[in-house]
Order: structure tokens, then sequence, then C-alpha cells
């Protein structure tokens, strides 16, 4: 008969992943049908295989890494509310949080939750520390083969200089931040408000 | 008890026997008949036109419905849910920086292709062409809806009465007409194929294939308009088309006779395509053959050198595309250079999803679907004909085709391929994003004047 995959959310799931993630009720439905369509071997969960079956992801440079961000520390498979959880980094930032709960804690889609969004694609080993061999894999996925060994080991070794202010040779959290262009979170994937 | 059973018995076959008999000759009159002499009574359309009044009270009425409960009524967005615009890389990256200053690494360069990523997994133009296209009405079949739980009891009884007769009355009609179809075009043209070649057979060939096509096209109910005719394909041309589902070859074979390209299949397929093959010169590939690129190619060049041979049809997609969009076309068939007859085909997914998902469902369980649904509605445009011009190659000559295409039909005009239906994009494209990225990097040290 194929029941559409909006009939499979509950309202009172709906409400939760709202309150969570601050997403509207259609882009929730919208986001749950996208979810339903990648979602091949329909167990309610995305694989990584899944993913790799975008196009436009598969070709993305740092397509794996993205990938591995919507995936909890060692599992392979990721529901629709990890799924929402990671897509709600992206929301753009609203001055009037309707939903805003003091007792909740800081929105997803906060500039330091965006800013530590990004710090993970950098940071693989979790040890909360940009390493200069951290650095040059990020770089060396990004260039492919166009460019020298001694070329991207002086650009990391440049960038490492300037981002770097206690002396350790990695980039934390603290000092990635400071560096971080005011400019470049905002325009983070700007996910239309629909009706 | 027997004896009270006597008269009724004798009564029912009297009266079993009237019906069908009854029904034959309708059957007869208003479906073979104008089928044989190309005409028509204009039911089809009146019955396309009552049809659209009928889904659009319907989507009314779940609008109500919802409305009362005061709760969304779910509505596809065709633009997606993100706004994109077309930037290049190297823009981008410069607006994501302080301010376009020296172009050299940049941490938050990431962001660009963070964004990009999150996007393509949100919405990606790709993925979406694989499935059927999602209605803004709902056309009273189980399988477009969404929103099963805003239908009011009217509905549902009208969409019970819809099922009643699509299953009890238009089904088993369209399944007779379709095997008288497929029946008359296997035993006719085994007896044309009797004739001696000429200009006889070639005559009497035309008419038994556009006949049996007729035929099919009721079976269907596929009501066709066909724009601009006097485009027509000729003798010696190649005529291509955007593919949605088998139903194509159908609906452009029973406007204009073609030689039909294909592989050389088992069983009742193998039938149909042996006895048309005895009419009129068709072009079927043995499975081994079709990897040989240029056997292929020799085979069509041939078949259009020789003038009194029909305009053969090719769908350059090379599989089924949902009609939202038209997808790469393969080269093979731009290289032999010969004038290229472009076909448009729009197909109206109000009436039934004509878009064949053969990943999900087998080629039965297909025509099952197509012939319970309402009514096959599609808009056919024949272009002008294209030939290559100097300087231009297979590649580019079957972009200009496919933009004309898609440009008529109002369809998306895509750069990706179909075949990632099932395969992986090549690595060729990770390569090229990761080039101009570089360049974004390197090229600045070229110019950089310190250091």
């Amino acid at each position: 008969m194929g029941s559409r995959a909006s009939s499979l959310l509950r309202e009172e799931d709906i409400e939760e992943i709202k309150k969570q993630t601050g997403f509207s009720h259609s882009q929730i439905t919208r986001l749950y049908s996208r979810f339903h369509s990648l979602d091949k071997g329909e167990n309610g969960a995305l694989s990584r295989e899944d993913f790799q079956r975008i196009p436009e992801l598969a070709i993305n440079p740092l397509g794996d890494r993205i990938i591995n961000a919507f995936f909890p520390e060692g599992e392979d498979q990721v529901n629709f509310r990890g799924f929402m959880r990671t897509l709600a980094h992206f929301r753009p930032v609203e001055d009037n949080e309707k939903n805003k709960d003091p007792t909740s804690g800081e929105p997803l889609n906060s500039r330091t939750n965006k800013l530590f969004f990004a710090f993970q694609l950098y940071d693989l080993d979790r040890d909360d520390k940009i390493s200069r061999d951290e650095l040059l894999q990020v770089l060396r996925m990004m260039v492919g083969v166009n460019i020298s060994d001694e070329q991207l080991g002086s650009i990391a070794d440049r960038t490492i200089q300037e981002a770097d202010t206690n002396g350790d040779m990695c980039i934390s959290f603290s000092e990635f931040t400071k560096v971080m262009p005011g400019k470049a979170i905002d325009i983070t994937a700007d996910l239309q408000n629909g009706a | 008890m027997e004896s009270y059973l006597f008269p009724f018995d004798s009564l029912i076959c009297m009266l079993l026997g009237i019906s069908f008999t009854v029904l034959f000759t309708l059957l007869l009159v208003f479906i073979i008949v104008p089928a044989i002499f190309g005409v028509s009574f204009g039911i089809r359309r009146l019955y396309m036109k009552s049809l659209i009044k009928l889904f659009e009270w319907a989507t009314l009425r779940m609008e109500r419905g919802a409305k009362e409960k005061n709760q969304h009524l779910y509505k596809p967005y065709s633009n997606g849910i993100i706004a994109k615009e077309p930037v290049s890389l190297e823009q981008e990256i410069q607006d994501m920086r302080r301010g376009g200053a020296e172009p050299e690494f940049d941490m938050s360069d990431i962001f660009y292709f963070c964004r990009r990523g999150v996007e393509s997994i949100v919405d990606d133009e790709v993925t979406k062409r694989f499935t059927a296209e999602e209605l803004e009405s709902w056309n009273l079949l189980t399988r477009s809806n969404y929103n099963f739980h805003h239908i009011s009891t009217r509905l549902t009884a009208l969409w019970g009465v819809g099922v009643l007769i699509r299953y009890g009355f238009l089904l088993p009609l369209r399944v007779t007409l379709a095997f008288t179809g497929v029946g008359l075009l296997v035993v006719l043209t085994s007896i044309v194929g009797l004739f001696p070649n000429g200009r006889m057979k070639n005559y009497l060939s035309d008419k038994v294939h556009l006949m049996c096509y007729r035929i099919c096209v009721r079976a269907l109910t596929a009501i066709i308009t066909y724009h601009d005719s006097e485009n027509k394909p000729k003798n010696g041309g190649i005529c291509v088309a955007n593919h949605t589902s088998p139903i194509d070859v159908i609906i452009l074979a029973s406007d204009g006779c073609y030689a039909m390209v294909g592989q050389v299949h088992g069983g009742l397929m193998g039938v149909i395509q042996r006895a048309m093959v005895k009419a009129c010169p068709h072009i079927w590939f043995e499975r081994s053959e079709v990897k040989d690129r240029h056997l292929v190619a020799k085979r069509l060049s041939d078949h259009i050198a020789d003038k009194s041979k029909l305009p053969i049809l090719i769908f350059p997609e090379g599989t089924c595309i949902n009609n939202t969009s038209v997808m790469m076309f393969k080269k093979g068939s731009f290289e032999i250079g010969c004038r290229v007859y472009p076909v448009a085909i729009k197909y109206d997914p109000r009436f039934g999803d004509a878009f064949w998902n053969s990943s999900k469902f087998g080629m039965v369980n297909y025509l099952l679907r197509m012939m319970s649904s309402w009514a096959i509605v599609c808009s056919v445009w024949y272009l002008p004909p294209m030939s290559r011009m100097e300087g231009e190659d297979a590649v580019q000559f079957a972009n200009r085709v496919k933009a004309a295409i898609a440009r008529k039909g109002g369809l998306a005009d895509l750069l990706w391929d179909g075949g990632l239906k099932r395969g992986k994009v090549k690595e060729v494209f990770k390569e090229e994003q990761q080039k101009l990225y570089s360049k974004v990097l390197v090229g600045s040290s070229e110019d950089c004047s310190r250091s």
C-alpha cells in the first residue's frame, strides 16, 4: 500500500524534536520524509552507505568526515533523532528563540556549538586538540594530489603558528574560536523556514 | 430442489451471454474500430476533465479537514528546503574569509565544504529523480497519499468507489485490450512477414504497427497531445527522447513508425520482438553484442544509410528517470553524424505516475499499477531536427539536444548520469573539486608579492 513516511512519525515525537532542535513542524516532517527516502534498508536508521549514495556528498572532499559527524562514537547506525540533532547545528542563529527554555542549556545551533562541530571535523581522535598531523590530514583531503607534501606542510605550520597562543604546537578549542571570522558561522547552511 | 434452480439457471446463462455480447460490441465499436482508423470519439478527454474537477474537490476537502484539526497538511516543496544560490567555489571561500584578504589557507575554509555537504544531505538534485514525483493534490490513489489521517468519511467513500471502478471495471477492460493489442501485433506482423519485400509490405507493416500500438494506447487509457507534428522524424534519422517508462515507446510509436533498438529478450518479449522484425527491420542486439560499442555504432549507421528504413528510436539516458528532469545523454547515438530529431515527453502526474522505478517494481507489477491508475496523460513535443555543428564534439552535441528537450518539456536539465541510480559516482568529480580548491590555495602564492 505504501503508507508514506510522515504518517509513521507521531505527534509526540515531533514535539520533542521541535523542543530539542528548534526546527518547525513542517521542517521536521519534510526532513523525516528525506530521512526515509535515504533509508534504503527501511530499518529506521541510516548507515554510512546510505549517505554515500548521495552523489553530491560523495564528491565532496570532506564527505567522509561530514558523514562521520552524524554517527555517535563507535556506532554504525544513526536514527532519526540523531540525524536531527546533527542537522540542528546548521539552523541559522535567530535573535529571538521562541522556545527558549533556560534550563535546557544552550541551543544546538548556537555559535559555540557550530564551532565545536567544525572543530570536531579536524579533531579525529577527540582529544580536544588539533595536532599538526590532524590538520595535515584534513588539508590533504581537501586538495587531493594537487599540492606537494612540503608546501602542504608549510601551510599547516603557518596556520598553527598564527592560531597557537600557548605554544603547545596544537590548536585547542578556545584558540580555534578566536581565529574564526564571525561571518563564516552565520552562513552555514541556511535551512529555509517553511510555511 | 433442482427443479427450482433450472429456470433461473437458463435465465442467468442467457443474461450473461447477452451482457458479454453487448460488452464486446461496445468494445469493438468504441475502442478497437477507432484504433484501426486512428480516430477518436473524445470520450477519454471528457473523462480526463471530470477527473481533474474531482481531484481538486478532494484536495479542498483534505485542506478543510486539516484546518479543522489545526494541523498542517503535508505539502511537498518542489524547490527543496534550502535556499541555494549558484556561486563558485572561489567566490564563496573568499566571502567566508576575513573580507576577501590574502587567499591562503584559513581554518574556516572547511565551512564551505561542510555546508555543501550538509545541504546535499538535506536535499540533493540526483537521488530524488529516481523516485516518483510527489503531488500537490491528491488523486484518490492510495499510493500517492501522504495525509491519510485527514480524510473525511465522504472522501473515503469516494476513494472506495474509485477502487471499485478502477479494479473492477477499468482493469479487466484494459487487460483484455492489452492482450488483444499484443496478440494482434504478433499475428499480423507474422502474416505481413510472408509478403515479398517491397512497397506493399512496408505500407502494410506501417498500418499494422500503428493499429496495434493504438489499441495498446487505449489499453492504458493514455490521453496524448502531440505538438508540432510537422517536425516528425523522417527516414534516415535518429529520434531521441527522454525516458520515463517503457510506455514511452508505445506513446511515440502510435503516432509514427520507428525502428526499435533493444536487447533480445526471452519469453513473451522475445516472441513479440521476433514477430515485429519479420514485418520491418528493427535492430535487436544479443546481450554479448551490447558491450561492443563499435558493433552497435556500425549497425546503427548501416540502418540509417538505407533511406528506405524507418527512423531509429533511442533513449539516450539509458535508464528511466522520474520525469522531473533530463539526465546525461550517452554520446553513442550522437557520434553517428546523422540528423537527430529530439522529442520531449512530459507526463501529467495527477492521473497516474508513469515512472518505472525498476529497483522497486518488476515489469508485471508496474504494468498492473499503470492499468489500475485513472489514466496516463502526457504531452509530446516534436522539436525541429538538429545536426552536429562544426567544431562540436559528440558530448557537446548531446548536451545541446538535451537542453532543447529539457526546455521544451519544462524539465530540469541535469549533468548527472542516470547511471547513478545503481552505480557510484566517479572519483573524477571529487578530484575536480580538490583541484578547484587547490587553485585557491596555491594560485595565490604565485601572485603573492611577499616571500
